[in-house]
């Protein structure tokens, strides 16, 4: 689809905001909803950024970078009448992780049926999954209220950031010396190691671990890894913290349906527009500049580019203080992650389990311990893509009947690690067969028909993922969720109020606060920055009250 | 009427220290040691006729100035052979590195490099400073502070506000991240990023790419700011350490019983009443500052039945992994090593050939496997102190990593192996190394444990993790010294701020105590 | 048509062909997993059959865990607030037990069926706590949940009907004790203990010979009006008489998420159950704590004016509300209406007047009524006969 309704006379606007990701898609959407004349600048033929579904293969759409939905704040969602413009989120059951021996772990929505699927494998770790439940959940309520926050500066004596502090203060220390310390742990130990702490068996520690490093150039042993598991848990689908559903029709029904609701407000979206540099002038931001020489004047410029892309390439470090180009160098933005989206002419049988089981319209996994995982990581640092791979691997033809033609399916495996460069070079398209050969003889060592049944496959590695969506190495949470990026730290300290170095100039991508993930939380956020910064009224929702 | 009015368990450095204080303050103490002699990690023992060697804790870098000082350790017998040693970090082409205070040379090293190491120690040295107002006095607790807590927190914070923005930002990403980054980020030589990151993972189970190896870098580079630069040699190996803190204990009036291995800590209901010796004899005291692990502490002398249950499972979470050993070699004459000047075998030398070779090393310890490269921290004592060889002859120390508590296989199989792959990997820098060797001991994290006591061989008494120092050290509740039982305090490497032969545990307990007026 | 795990289906408990077979009203809920009538026949009538012939109920999916071991008493004196050594060898105990914040995890019983051979029963499952706590004594837990068939026989002619299947002498069974039979060549152990403060018994045997014991019992409670109850009216019996559930009336405490909502032992009117001379157990440092420096909050019945259960109700003190209500039921035998509250400290001492903000409605029509409320001093329903020994016969 593309929204190019040519250049608007004068090509002058309130806003310019580069990248219709769902991001960038949602600030400008604040944006305009607040009065301004907003463009949007995207340099693909078609929006949607890493939220995108595209028919690459007759009758089969693919999400072909995010797969999944959770995170979408309903706030945004509602405010934005999404419903009303076609997005429409279904929640998924199922999912299983298969095991070596032929059985599998399964997972069922439904407690008790859990608790007997974790007790065939281990009574007590059964009986510890309501304890795991429980504090689990206690980390999420104390983060949720944050993501449509923006992080206070501790380094400021401003008395905004100051009352912030306090709030944010205040919601650590009512967990109490226990739960504060149990919080410190949460936030800074590897998911291993927290596992380790409820859990005996294998099987359901892998099963739970590969939420700690999906994205994540991290290692299941890696302290950090288990707050990446939080960032996956506390998303809702309908108030449900931590399910996670399918968009209808694709991930590309978010961006689609956030296009819509700027559109309706009179907003511009620009295709095929690739943004060369962002004009400064006396240290203010005042448009933008094409490749083709085209410029777009606006005294407000948001980038939802990852903070790498936009400080190091579409801004001149003439116009940056000298501290900033060094943090944006020294940002964390590694790609790790590679994906598979397959057409297949009927359904899998993995390890003897019939097709028709409802495990399989859930997450599908064959990385069964710890170790598995944490081998996975060894080949990403040894700079080649996994041998034996944590897959992510999802069939939403299942659950979604328009992915697919009828009877037939669509499957998305995420493959988890995958390097920027193999042994210091690019990939080659001899690397990307040979990352697709992996990654499809692992899931074959599951099922005997698989093989068969492919259709068509397209295959994703991080130099597909960066050329094709932008993403610096393919990282898709545009910059990796450590704690020294999160919060007050993201994208770097000193800038984690979505306002960059230079006047007018913002940040409004999944490399600022709450990060990665189709949330669109950082985009709205930015967007509050911004009318503050203009006196505008403020169009963005608050958050729901999480008791 | 008690026995004593302190027991202290267990007279390694930080039993003594402790027991020096309230000593000092008037109080009636007794030292217990279950092996022949105090020091525990600070010992010299005879691990081959004739060959004398610092068995456990290899150099000096970190032991308080206030303590040394308080307890006139000097007075007592502690002298070094060598101090301030120069750190060389070797090459197998023989192009080494050496890193002496704020100045590199040699290697691949590069002007910028230079600049940026002087940089990268001012940094440091600034945060290591703000650790300082942390690390000697009690931490603070989480949430329940005290008017005593929010002093600590008050200096803190405006020690961090008085380091400037940048550096307080700077610090705010440092903290959690690896070493691998910060060493990308600042240098371009390989060989001196590795000798920096080795550092970083020494005595952890960690490699340079893990998140919170900034932390344990820091950890280790605390010695700096208390007058250490670089490492120091004790004369007489570190047991003189231990000897040292006896001599100044027993100044002070301290009893010290050694082959006095205690069997449990007792309590009625409510409190604390003294310990029985696992020879049946009892003594009764007013508290009982155990500088045991915590585990081995509430595990084994406590009982995990006498305690209630929420902290049971908290002692039973607090990781003790290491993948650190220890090799002795007993040598007919010195090595050979290539490119090395024969005045610089009587430093620090160390094998870390670049942060990928460290990384690579550390990742079989995962799987619980042995490195087929180990890289390590070598010390050739007899140099700088001939009397440790008794009939000539040298020896070489070393400091190994990463040896797994438990490998696959059991370290009956794999022992010999892994001391030929050490024996290898140095013969890689010193090639006539093989054929000095006359008698060669290696001693693995189990080994560490059984020998001096520590639980996983962890050296610092459980890893210096996020979520295990400062504020939660060892287990939140129990931060503070005193423990969930009245009369029993922690005075161990298990403490704020942690291991390495420091002192600052036992001073920062006795401190505690004193304040706390227990013991009147 | 789906294929379904079969493994991971809703169990079915040994009585289950017999219980489906009663069912008539096909109202069946999950308890802990098995599949369990929320009634028979008639909520008011099984009530009924509680209070005035015998009801029986299927306690099947109890969690049951055996301990034993020459460390038993001892592990058990550690994790329970009561004294555990007091209870005899063929006797049973009520108890709770809390986490180190003086917090309750669950209640539940102990049977001791030896000097060092104990089941504990309890609402939740506990297999995670009972094992941490283990850690320092020589003892095994199994849980036999799955290996042990129960029910709950109770109501006035419940020893008679018992009686009729050959457990002889049964009245001369005081309560809280245990005694064995063989049934069917099989062991068969009776307690006199329930859930509906009513006489009554709770028999056990092994699964196999569940049916035989329900088709037995049905045919000698035949004549004394034997009848099969469910959790509905469970609840209302034990609302009636006094007694507390995990989830219901207290957030088991290791379950938590948000700060303070766990309560103490004391907060739940639970201080009989609280032996603060034991030398140690699980909480004593902070019940202790507590018991020095005051609870924040009671637990207290409330006999409620009115009929219409105060189901979710706020309780007021003139403007200002100080409390809710955690359990609430209209108990047909009282003809009372009685509420179990949480009220503020240092609010519900005993005749305490307060009111009670009760929404209900009839016929689609929302009715607020502020019900004056009485604290009480205890449970409305506590007959004699309940500890009557030897047990009234028909």
């Amino acid at each position: 689809m593309n929204h190019n309704l040519g250049e608007t006379p004068l090509n002058q606007y309130d806003a310019i905001v580069i990248g219709a990701g769902h991001n960038g898609l949602t600030n400008a959407a604040y944006l305009a909803k607040a009065g301004l004349k907003v463009a949007i600048l995207e340099r693909n033929p078609y929006i949607g950024g890493a939220t995108v579904s595209r028919e690459l293969h007759e009758g089969w759409y693919y999400s072909n970078c995010s797969y999944v939905c959770s995170l979408l704040r309903p706030e945004i969602a509602r405010d934005l009448e999404l419903p009303k413009h076609g997005l429409q989120v279904v929640p998924f059951g199922g999912g299983a992780t298969f095991m070596r021996n032929g059985d599998h772990l399964g997972n069922y929505h439904d407690h008790d049926r859990h608790y007997r699927e974790m007790a065939r494998h281990s009574l007590r770790d059964a009986n510890a999954y309501d304890r795991y439940t429980a504090d689990v959940t206690k980390q999420t309520k104390l983060i949720r209220p944050f993501l449509m926050r923006t992080p206070p500066d501790p380094t400021s004596l401003k008395l905004r950031d100051l009352t912030d502090l306090i709030d944010f203060a205040k919601a650590f220390l009512n967990m109490g010396e226990e739960g504060l310390a149990d919080t410190i742990a949460f936030w800074t130990k590897s998911v291993g190691d927290y596992l380790n702490e409820y859990f005996e068996t294998d099987v359901i520690k892998a099963h739970m671990a590969g939420s700690g490093i999906i994205g994540t150039a991290l290692g299941v042993y890696s302290p950090g890894t288990a707050y990446v598991l939080l960032h996956h848990y506390m998303g809702d689908v309908d108030g449900n913290v931590g399910s996670w559903g399918f968009a209808r029709g694709g991930m590309g029904a978010v961006a689609d349906s956030i296009s819509k609701a700027f559109l309706a407000y009179g907003g511009d979206i620009i295709c095929d527009a690739d943004v060369d540099q962002i004009i400064v002038k006396g240290n203010k931001a005042t448009g933008v500049a094409l490749k083709n020489g085209t410029e777009y004047k606006a005294p407000i410029v948001v980038s939802n580019l990852d903070p790498k892309r936009t400080f190091l390439d579409i801004m001149d470090a003439k116009d940056l203080p000298e501290a900033v180009v060094k943090k944006a160098q020294n940002f964390k933005i590694r790609g790790s992650s590679g994906k598979l989206n397959i057409a297949l002419d009927g359904l899998p049988i993995f390890n003897g389990l019939d097709p028709s089981n409802p495990l399989m319209a859930g997450d599908l996994h064959f990385s069964d311990s710890l170790e598995r995982q944490e081998r996975a990581y060894d080949d990403w640092k040894n700079e080649t893509w996994s041998k034996d791979p944590y897959l992510d691997m999802m069939i939403p033809s299942l659950t979604d009947p328009t992915m697919a033609p009828p009877g037939k399916h669509m499957m998305s495996v995420f493959v988890q690690y995958a390097p920027p460069k193999i042994q210091g070079r690019e990939w080659t398209d001899e690397d990307k067969d040979g990352f697709e050969k992996t990654v499809i003889d692992q899931i074959s060592s599951y099922s005997p028909n698989f093989r068969d049944l492919i259709l068509h496959c397209e295959t994703r590695t991080p130099r597909e993922i960066e050329a094709e969506v932008g993403l610096t190495e393919g990282n898709i949470f545009q910059g990796e969720l450590t704690f020294d990026q999160l919060l007050f730290n993201r994208p770097f300290p000193g800038y984690a109020q979505y306002r960059g170095p230079v006047t007018g100039m913002y940040m409004c991508g999944s490399g600022t606060h709450p990060g990665g993930g189709v949330m669109s939380a950082p985009g709205a956020n930015a967007a509050r920055e911004i009318l503050r910064d203009l006196n505008k009224p403020n169009t963005v929702p608050g958050g729901y009250a999480d008791d | 009427m008690t026995d004593y009015d302190a027991i202290i368990v267990g007279g390694g450095h930080n039993g003594l220290i402790c027991a020096s204080y309230l000593a000092k303050s008037g109080r009636k103490v007794l030292v217990l040691e279950a092996r022949d002699a105090v020091g525990g990690a600070a010992a010299t023992e005879t691990f081959a006729e004739g060959f004398k060697v610092s068995r456990c804790a290899q150099w000096l870098h970190q032991l308080s100035p206030a303590v040394r000082q308080d307890l006139k350790l000097a007075d007592h017998g502690l002298v070094f052979a060598a101090e301030n040693l120069a750190t060389i970090a070797l090459s197998a082409e023989g192009s080494h590195l050496r890193l002496a205070g704020d100045t590199i040379s040699g290697a691949d090293v590069s002007p910028e490099d230079e600049q940026a190491y002087r940089e990268f120690r001012r940094k440091m040295r600034k945060y290591a400073g703000l650790m300082r107002k942390l690390y000697e006095t009690r931490p603070p607790k989480l949430v329940e502070h005290d008017l005593r807590d929010k002093m600590t927190l008050a200096k803190l914070g405006l020690g961090m506000k008085l380091m400037g923005k940048d550096d307080m930002s700077d610090l705010m990403r440092l903290i959690l991240i690896n070493i691998f980054d910060v060493m990308n980020e600042t240098f371009s030589s390989p060989t001196l990023k590795a000798a920096i990151a080795l550092d970083a993972v020494q005595g952890t189970p960690m490699g340079p790419r893990s998140p919170n190896t900034v932390f344990t870098y820091l950890h280790r580079f605390f010695g700096e700011v208390l007058g250490y630069e670089g490492v120091s040699q004790v004369k007489g190996g570190m047991g003189s350490v231990g000897e040292a803190l006896a001599s100044a204990a027993s100044s002070h009036g301290v009893v010290i019983r050694t082959n006095a291995p205690v069997a449990s800590i007792d309590k009625t209901h409510d409190r604390i009443t003294g310990v029985t010796l696992e020879s049946g004899e009892s003594l009764t005291a007013k508290a009982v500052i155990s500088s045991a692990d915590p585990k081995t502490t509430f595990k084994s002398l406590v009982g995990y039945q006498n305690m209630e249950v929420g902290l049971v499972r908290r002692i039973e979470h607090i990781r003790f992994k290491s993948g650190t050993a220890k090799v002795h070699l007993a040598l007919k004459d010195l090595p050979t090593f290539k490119g090395l000047a024969p005045e610089d075998l009587s430093q620090r030398l160390i094998i870390a050939p670049s942060m990928e070779a460290l990384e690579t090393a550390y990742n079989p310890l995962k799987y619980d496997e042995c490195s087929e490269h180990p890289v390590m921290d070598i010390s050739i004592p007899t140099i700088n102190d001939p009397g440790l060889a008794t009939s000539g002859g040298h020896i070489l120390s070393a400091i190994v990593q990463y040896a797994p508590y438990s490998p696959k296989g059991g370290w009956d199989a794999l022992r010999s192996t892994f001391l030929d792959t050490v024996i290898n990997e140095i013969g890689r820098y010193a090639p006539n190394i093989e054929q000095l060797v006359t008698a060669a001991e290696l001693l693995t994290p189990a080994d560490l444990e059984a020998q001096f006591g520590m639980t996983g061989g962890n050296w610092h008494h459980g890893e210096l993790t996020m979520d295990q120092v400062l504020m939660t050290r060892p287990v939140t509740g129990i931060s503070q010294y005193a423990t969930h039982i009245e009369g029993l305090f922690l005075c161990g490497a298990g403490s704020h701020p942690g291991g390495n032969v420091m002192g600052l545990p036992g001073k920062n307990a006795a401190d505690e105590i004193i304040r706390q007026g227990v013991l009147a | 048509m789906n294929a379904v795990s079969r493994d991971t289906m809703l169990l079915e408990t040994p009585f289950h062909s017999r219980v489906a077979a009663m069912c008539q009203v096909n109202d069946w809920g999950n308890w802990m997993g098995y599949t369990t009538p929320n009634a028979y026949f008639d909520v008011e009538l099984e009530y009924f059959a509680v209070r005035s012939t015998t009801g029986v109920f299927d306690l099947s999916p109890m969690n049951k865990y055996r301990i034993q071991g020459p460390d038993a008493e001892a592990y058990l004196n550690r994790l329970a607030t009561r004294n555990v050594s007091k209870i005899g060898i063929d006797r049973v105990g009520y108890t709770v037990w809390c986490n180190d914040g003086g917090k309750v995890m669950d209640d539940g019983t102990i049977f001791r069926f030896g000097a060092a051979d104990f089941r504990l029963c309890s609402y939740q499952r506990a297999m995670d706590w009972l094992l941490w706590c283990a850690l320092g004594f020589d003892v095994t837990i199994t849980d036999e949940t799955e290996a042990v068939a129960a029910l709950a026989v109770q109501g006035p002619t419940s020893c008679t009907c018992l009686t009729g299947i050959g457990l002889t002498d049964l009245n001369t069974l005081k309560p809280f004790g245990m005694r064995h039979y063989q049934f069917e060549g099989a062991p068969l152990m009776v307690s006199r203990t329930g859930f509906t403060g009513d006489l009554g018994y709770e028999v056990w045997v092994p699964p196999e010979k569940a049916e035989i014991l329900w088709d037995r019992l049905f045919e000698a409670g035949k004549d004394y009006l034997i009848k099969p109850f469910g959790s509905y009216a469970l609840d209302i019996a034990r609302i009636e008489t006094g007694f507390i559930q995990a989830g219901v009336d207290f957030v088991p405490a290791e379950e938590m998420v948000r700060p303070g909502r766990a309560r103490s032992p004391f907060e739940l009117g639970l201080e009989w159950l609280v032996d603060l001379k034991k030398p140690l157990f699980n909480g004593r440092t902070a019940l202790l704590k507590e018991k020095r420096e005051g609870s924040k909050f009671r637990f207290a019945m409330l006999n409620v004016e009115g009929n219409k259960p105060a189901e979710h109700s706020f309780i007021l003190k003139g403007e200002q509300q100080i409390g809710t209500v955690t359990s609430a039921a209209w108990c047909p035998t009282a003809k009372s209406n009685i509420a179990f509250a949480q009220l503020e400290m240092p609010e519900g001492r005993v005749g305490q007047d307060y009111v009670a903000e009760i929404y209900y409605q009839r016929e689609l029509h929302w009715t607020r009524v502020l019900a004056p409320c009485t604290v009480m001093d205890g449970p409305i329903f506590n007959p004699k006969r309940r500890r009557q020994t030897p047990a009234i016969a028909h």
